[in-house]
């Protein structure tokens, strides 16, 4: 496979990439100067600062501009002659349905977060339109490629689910610092800034003394002409002392673990109004929401420092003024979110004093909002090997060079002598649900679970469709469109808090539901079983869904055990999972090293076709151990690097 | 640590690297001086790539007038020839790389590479030499050892889609995480000239076709005086001459070094961009860790193919153990 020799293949392609973050970047300019002379590319994301750094093709200037068209001028100014397509949008929205898919020879994806990465394979098994898929964290990195009935999909294998942690560990046993920094954000600042009538049973108070509820509320509730510094000092008290006494009170919890310290703000800043600097700020110049931020009040500079006890204190104090008296407009509609530097301060503080209590180590603003913010590592040279890595696939794709498809590891530390390792790519699963037509089987309570409990935990979040719809033989039972009238919209919004049972045509175990996504164009029955009843801990969701899905999760399960029993991101659990909210302009990375014996490789295949499934076991390679003789394997587990074989 | 603080707008910037490698390592490569000699698309790879992860200064060196060939690989040149007339293309790339980064110092130096003295790399932390001979580029390592502080010295070479990479950093110390502890590592690299004259019967078992390939033909260059690259497939049966002499006398097979190989490298003129961005990815992270003092350092053949995909590391020419 050389440049030269295969020009025509390059220049008559027209092809799609989906994301102009960092892999992006890098891709466009590597395509245009290897002569792809047609070239679309989606990205709904605007420039930040922090995309500089290796997001070569933007400037300072163009920070706030959609990165797909910025990135598209960039280009054009060393390679004028080419077309480039920018679309300045989400690659979810319907315009960019099937149809739209098949138009290419081939897509890459340099996208940020598994949703869109799910819903863009789909769209393409569905368009028969070849995949080249990539991510990047730090130093490792990949590259694979995905073809309908050549090679496994996207999601033939599973992803690594967000790291959830056990709702108690969070309320009242915290043992490291994410988990002060999950309290923090998840529950303390949501209940500070967020939604009042949040469906969110957690309160910040670690007892789940009953009566509790609305004292919590009173206590959170700025009254009409209560001091900012009072209430601040009360929150303070609230949530730093008077609940941990109350933890304390417990006294089963603390016999095997050390007792962690009520803090009362008058211990660590014993008089009032230390800093005035909050009212003198408050002429100046409101809105600006970059311009509010505790540390410069407080004139504390550098992010990386660690804070004392007392100065965490007077962050968390000073910021939830700031917050009070400059941004009280958004009280009540606020989430956290990474950039906005208030949010950061408060966070960092309140993690941090938390922290103190049980004995944690502090940590600085710097590493609290890269755990808060789940913001992935990225540097450019990794980007720029990828992007030439994904180029290679690419040409080969468009020569049909199916031998020779590979997909490839960028190491941290060589494996066998080896960087970039390249790896025959795998078989699909026989039975992912995704890429083959094998039903699921959902167990249910059918008597007491809801429609909507279905579309929420199963359909939405576990199948990953965005627009679905739900039939049980030829009865619509829900649907999602702009298209439908009035009396359907409410007939389906009326199904939806109706249990399954007493569904208009009721679902029962031995009921097949269809359930498909129509700009997807995924289609996939689920086998309902009836069963009444489930272990709260380990499937809080109340159902189960199996197929070659839940068959992975299970074995994990019986591993980890009991740490990992509020597992699920199910609604009434919700406060434990930590950041879902991917980091928006990042590369996701999710790297998946060969397993032994699990899969089959490609030649396997086309070896293989036809011949009685028995009859191919003896095929199936051991994978790692023939790359690299089981050492030295890495791997990612949310963000952190794994050595395997190296201990 | 030594040295001032990251300024805020230092931070903001370089925020996402310093998740990955620290503050300490992103102070000590604001203070760096890098010379790249040789502008070819593997080099402006890896110059994009340092001018963003924010070194102190960038010198470019390569006096060329700007053709359309010198521009096969080159996104740092505006496609507009009456932008470019008269000027070098050290001095066309220095405009654009200076736009990536405000605070990296890009400047140009004139003047032939053979022609500078030890002095002369005295000022560099880092020092790469690419599109030379290999004459030149022994020459220059010597005098980057010849200096009194350690200058890393890294020569790249792309063909066709190959590429290899180069690395002496002399007498190294680094430090690596292992187990959540820091612990320090010491290495010795060979030079250049022990790297490439090790004895064929010393080197690594199944040791990439590459090195051996790359050596024939530099040897093949430079018996018939030719400049680097500038060769065709028309200089095959020549080589193959050349190769069977030096495999005799390294009692080697040439077996090891295919026909098929040696014509992709001769004929391959034009660069293929995927593979510059492969092996200036990986300079450029070389580079990095080299001036940072941190991680593993490439010792010292990296070698791509993209026809087979394996990115590899070769360990060659160290001196015998005393």
């Amino acid at each position: 496979m050389v440049s030269e020799q295969q020009p025509s293949a390059i220049e008559g392609a027209k092809v799609l990439m989906v994301g102009a973050g960092g892999i992006g970047c890098e891709l466009l300019k590597t395509l245009a100067l290897s002569g792809f002379r047609d070239i679309h590319i989606i990205d709904m994301d605007t420039i930040e600062v922090s995309n500089l750094n290796r997001q070569f093709l933007f400037r300072q200037s163009h920070v706030g501009q959609s990165k797909a068209k910025v990135a598209r001028d960039a280009v054009l100014k060393f390679r004028p002659d080419i077309s480039i397509t920018s679309y300045h949008a989400n690659v979810k929205d319907p315009d960019f349905n099937v149809d739209f898919f098949k138009q290419f020879n081939v897509v890459m994806n340099g996208l940020d977060n598994l949703d869109a990465r799910r819903h863009v394979n789909r769209l393409c098994l569905a368009a028969v339109v070849p995949l080249i898929e990539s991510g990047t964290t730090g130093f490792l990195g990949q590259v694979t490629v995905h073809i309908k009935g050549k090679t496994e999909c996207y999601e033939c294998q599973n992803k690594p689910a967000p790291k959830t942690y056990p709702v108690c560990t969070i309320t009242s046993t915290p043992s490291k610092f994410v988990h002060c920094v999950v309290w923090a954000k998840d529950l303390l600042f949501a209940k500070l800034f967020g939604p009042k009538n949040q469906e969110n049973d957690l309160n910040v108070r670690s007892s789940d003394s009953s009566s509790s509820s609305e004292q919590v509320e009173d206590v959170f509730e700025h009254k009409n002409g209560e001091e900012i510094e009072q209430y601040a000092r009360k929150i303070f008290d609230h949530v730093f002392g008077y609940n941990i006494e109350l933890a304390l009170s417990n006294e089963d919890t603390w016999k095997s673990r050390g007792r962690p310290r009520p803090i009362y703000c008058k211990d660590v800043m014993p008089t009032e109004h230390v800093h005035q600097n909050g009212n003198q700020g408050r002429g100046s110049a409101a809105g600006d929401m970059a311009s509010v931020s505790a540390m410069t009040t407080l004139g504390l500079k550098n992010p990386q420092d660690l804070w004392s006890l007392k100065e965490n204190a007077a962050v968390f104090l000073e910021a939830l003024k700031l917050f009070l008296s400059k941004r009280e407009k958004e009280i009540g509609n606020l989430s956290f979110d990474k950039d906005d530097q208030l949010a950061v301060e408060l966070v960092t503080a309140a993690a941090n004093i938390r922290a103190t209590s049980f004995g944690i180590p502090l940590h600085s603003l710097f590493e609290t909002k890269g755990i808060a913010g789940n913001i992935v590592h990225a540097v450019a040279t990794t980007n720029a090997v990828i992007a030439g890595l994904i180029v290679i696939e690419a040409i080969k794709v468009l020569e049909n060079d199916v031998k020779n498809y590979r997909m490839t590891f960028c190491l941290e530390h060589s494996s066998n002598k080896m960087l970039l390792m390249p790896v025959e790519p795998f078989e699909a699963n026989k039975s992912c649900y995704v890429c083959s037509e094998t039903p699921l089987t959902l167990e249910i309570n059918t008597h007491r679970s809801k429609l909507r409990d279905l579309v929420d935990k199963i359909v939405k979040a576990k199948l990953g469709m965005s627009s679905p719809l739900i039939m049980q033989e030829s009865t619509l039972l829900y649907e999602v469109g702009d298209d439908l009238d009035e009396g359907e919209v409410a007939n389906y919004a009326a199904n939806l808090e109706k249990v399954l049972s007493e569904l208009p045509s009721p679902v029962r175990g031995g009921t097949i539901l269809t359930v498909e996504d129509l700009q997807q164009e995924l289609k996939c029955s689920i086998n309902i079983k009836h069963r009444e009843e489930f272990d709260e801990e380990k499937e809080p969701d109340g159902m189960v869904l199996s197929g070659w899905t839940q068959a992975q999760a299970a074995e994990k399960n019986s591993k980890v055990s009991a740490d990992n029993g509020a597992s699920t991101s199910g609604a009434s659990q919700a406060a434990s999972t930590v950041p879902e909210d991917e980091d928006d302009d990042d590369d996701l990375q999710i790297i998946l090293p060969p397993v032994p014996g699990k899969k089959r490789k490609l030649s396997d295949v086309t070896a293989t076709s036809g011949v009685p499934s028995a009859a191919k076991e003896p095929k199936i390679k051991r994978k790692a151990e023939e790359i690299n003789g089981d050492k030295d394997i890495v791997m990612l587990d949310d963000g952190n690097i794994v050595k395997k074989g190296e201990a | 640590m030594d040295g001032e603080e990251l300024t805020e707008q230092e931070t903001a910037l370089y925020d996402r690297q310093i998740r990955v490698w620290g503050a300490d390592a992103q102070r000590r490569l604001s203070k760096s001086h890098i010379l790249v000699s040789g502008l070819k698309g593997s080099v402006i790879e890896f110059c994009k790539n340092i001018v963003l992860a924010g070194v102190g200064s960038v010198t470019l060196n390569d006096d060329r007038l700007v053709t359309e060939g010198l521009l096969s690989a080159n996104f740092l040149v505006p496609s507009d020839p009456n932008a470019y007339t008269g000027k070098s293309l050290a001095e066309l790339c220095s405009d654009s790389l200076k736009d990536f980064n405000p605070m990296v110092r890009v400047s140009v130096q004139r003047g032939e590479l053979s022609n500078f003295d030890v002095d002369f790399f005295h000022k560099f932390d880092a020092v790469v030499i690419s599109s030379c001979s290999l004459s030149t580029k022994k020459s220059i390592n010597e005098k980057c050892r010849k200096s009194l502080k350690r200058i890393a010295f890294y020569t790249v070479d792309c063909r066709d889609s190959c590429g290899e990479i180069f690395v002496d950093l002399q007498d190294y110390i680094y430090t690596k995480k292992k187990e959540d502890e820091t612990i320090e590592c010491h290495i010795v690299y060979p030079t250049l000239e022990e790297a490439i004259s090790a004895p064929w019967k010393s080197l690594p078992r199944k040791v990439s076709k590459l090195y051996l390939a790359l050596r024939v033909i530099e040897k093949f260059e430079e018996l018939e005086g030719r400049s680097r690259g500038e060769t065709s497939a028309a200089d095959l049966p020549e080589v193959q001459k050349l190769r069977k002499e030096l495999c005799d006398t390294q009692s080697h097979a040439e077996s090891q070094i295919p026909d098929a190989l040696l014509e992709r490298l001769l004929k391959g003129r034009t660069e293929f961009p995927p593979v510059c961005a492969i092996i200036g990815g990986i300079l450029g992270q070389e580079v990095i860790k080299a001036i940072s003092g941190k991680g593993d350092p490439l010792k010292n053949f990296f070698f791509f193919d993209a026809t087979d995909g394996k990115g590899i590391i070769e360990d060659i020419g160290n001196p015998k153990p005393k």
